[in-house]
């Protein structure tokens, strides 16, 4: 080959997004993530089997929005991201941020990738967003699998507000949404810490279990009061507050908060992957 | 600097490389000549992937330089390593993707190659290292020998002026080691230089053109192989009844004796400065009346150095 061709043949500047493509590609056709994201959507699927089989006997206690389910299908969304917001979401997430770094060092490709070359900072945010994109699409897999089960068992009508007000079924719709929109961005903090933990070890599942743990840990301390003035800064402290969405008009003021909470960890842990993975000695 | 000026494809100067306390690379002074086949050779836990490593910018020394094809590591990493192909330390794949898929992968990972010609490139990597049947199986089902041939395709997925093949010959039958062998002429012949490391030097002495020797993190031998091998000296392997005599004659053309056995009368003596031809030897000796049952010249081989140089056994350096 001479050299005119060797130059046509590399003179397109590096941008990355084949690597992104190729990233979410490899993280999706996976059969592990398939298969959290079909235990995800089967959560609104067992809540609505189950409201199903009891329906009548409202007892009244349950997750918020559980009696309205068998009155309203479009409540069984809500449920099942409530229900999987502290543990299962987590999970998952913790599993594949985790998973980023170390899971590539585990199993040889992470040396291979670099001499490509990927770039370390490259891959790192190529990591990174696909993680969001994860955590994305376990988000919708809940919300989705909520919807569908919901229209097929129960009847679909206005959604009745927490503030008393009444949406039609576009609008709640939309609702759904957004409330995805904000799981989806509650659990951006919790992947930036797992891609610094996979930075830190050759263990794919060390990093994991240290993720999730972290999330669990991080919502114990904000149910102690005694630790008040810490809440604030604790990466899950607005985890559960989307019910601000489903009030008339929109209170954004958790959304808000939430997402500036949430970039401040984006910020932080990404910068400590960053300086961690810059200088790090691939030996695996 | 360009690379055509100096011609070497890698140098490195007093690169070393410690782990806590210890040296696994020691002030290494490697020249590697554009365009050879060169062998770098020593035993397990010798230090060759750690200065691969080095090499690669995977690993940062902790004193001393490295230049690989005119450019400073790992400042340039960024223009260096699209033209380096490599295979470290074994190959890495995804188990659950097929070979073909792994490439993609990779290739993917280079943010210089083009996505246009990929499927082709993938295609013809494949097929240089004949894995064109398994090309959509999974890794996971593929053997030792197969997945070795995968980390070589994947360090042809683009034309390379330099590949690095660590221990390319793992794990792979005789027939795969030929063809890895063939393969490396094939290469050498387009012109990429070719950095191959190997415990095993059988393996590889046949191929190069030039070699390094590393003991315990140190470069202890460097050179073309006619280099190497000549250092030591021929000797000569004598049998005879008139041991004496014969040592006589010997002496007179500079040889010394280094062994004696007199039950067998079996006598080696070293070529002296220069190199008497042997059958002037052979003459001398008959006209003094020396009865010769045998008369053999020992050229020792490339291995014996090697084992010279590194120190024999299979004791793996700590």
């Amino acid at each position: 080959m001479s050299q005119a061709d060797r130059t046509a043949l590399r003179s397109r500047p590096a941008v990355g997004l084949p690597l992104l493509a190729s990233e979410i590609s490899v993280l999706f056709r996976r059969r592990r993530t398939g298969a959290m994201l079909v235990s995800l959507a089967l959560i609104p699927v067992l809540i609505a089997v189950a409201v199903k089989l009891s329906s009548g006997s409202s007892s009244g206690r349950g997750p918020a929005f559980l009696d309205q389910v068998s009155q309203n299908g479009l409540f069984v969304s809500f449920v099942g991201l409530l229900v999987s917001v502290p543990l299962f979401l987590p999970l998952t997430v913790g599993v594949v941020a985790g998973d980023t770094i170390a899971g590539e060092a585990s199993a040889g490709t992470l040396r291979y990738l670099l001499i490509a070359p990927a770039g370390r900072v490259r891959l790192l945010l190529v990591k990174y967003l696909a993680t969001a994109v994860f955590c994305l699409a376990a988000t919708l897999a809940v919300a989705i699998a909520g919807a569908v089960i919901g229209a097929a068992l129960f009847p679909i009508g206005p959604v009745t507000l927490l503030s008393g007000d009444s949406i039609e079924v576009g609008d709640s719709i939309v609702r759904s949404l957004l409330i995805a929109a904000y799981i989806t961005v509650s659990l951006l903090g919790l992947s930036a810490i797992g891609l610094f933990i996979s930075t830190m070890t050759d263990v794919p599942v060390g990093a994991m279990a240290t993720t999730i743990v972290l999330s669990v840990v991080s919502q114990v301390l904000d149910s102690l009061p005694q630790l008040d003035w810490l809440h604030p800064w604790l990466f899950s402290h607005y985890w559960l507050g989307f019910a601000d969405l489903l009030r008339q008009p929109i209170s954004w003021d958790s959304f808000g908060n939430n997402a500036i909470l949430q970039a401040g960890y984006i910020l932080v842990f990404g910068a400590l992957a960053f300086g961690r993975f810059t200088t790090k000695d691939i030996l695996s | 600097m360009s690379p055509v000026a100096t011609g070497f494809a890698i140098r490195t100067d007093s690169l070393t490389k410690r782990f806590g306390s210890q040296l696994a690379v020691d002030g290494v002074n490697l020249s590697v000549p554009l365009g050879s086949v060169f062998g770098f050779l020593g035993p397990n836990g010798s230090g060759k992937t750690t200065t691969i490593r080095l090499l690669l910018g995977l690993a940062s020394a902790t004193s001393g330089e490295i230049e690989v094809l005119g450019k400073r590591m790992p400042d340039d990493l960024r223009a260096v390593l699209p033209e380096v192909g490599a295979l470290v330390e074994g190959p890495g794949f995804y188990p659950y993707l097929s070979g073909a898929a792994n490439l993609h992968r990779l290739d993917s990972a280079d943010g210089h190659a083009t996505s246009a010609t990929r499927r082709t490139r993938v295609h013809t990597a494949l097929e240089r290292v004949g894995l064109s049947h398994a090309a959509g199986k999974k890794v996971k089902a593929y053997s030792l020998g197969m997945k070795q041939r995968l980390g070589i395709a994947n360090a042809l997925l683009t034309p390379r002026r330099l590949l690095v093949l660590d221990e390319p010959t793992n794990g792979l039958d005789p027939q795969g080691t030929r063809e890895v062998r063939s393969l490396i002429r094939s290469l050498a012949a387009e012109g990429t230089t070719v950095f191959v490391s190997s415990h095993l030097l059988a393996e590889i002495e046949q191929v190069c053109t030039d070699a390094a020797v590393m003991s315990v993190g140190r470069l202890v031998a460097q050179g073309t192989i006619s280099e190497l091998r000549g250092v030591g000296g021929a000797r000569v392997r004598l049998e005879t009844p008139d041991p004496a005599a014969a040592a006589a004659v010997l002496s007179r053309f500079g040889m010394t004796v280094a062994h004696q056995s007199g039950d067998s009368g079996e006598l080696v003596a070293a070529f002296g400065d220069r190199e008497t031809a042997p059958d002037a030897v052979v003459v001398a000796l008959v006209e003094a009346g020396v009865r010769v049952r045998s008369f053999t010249i020992d050229r020792p081989s490339l291995e014996q150095r090697f084992v010279d140089l590194t120190g024999e056994g299979f004791d793996v350096a700590g």
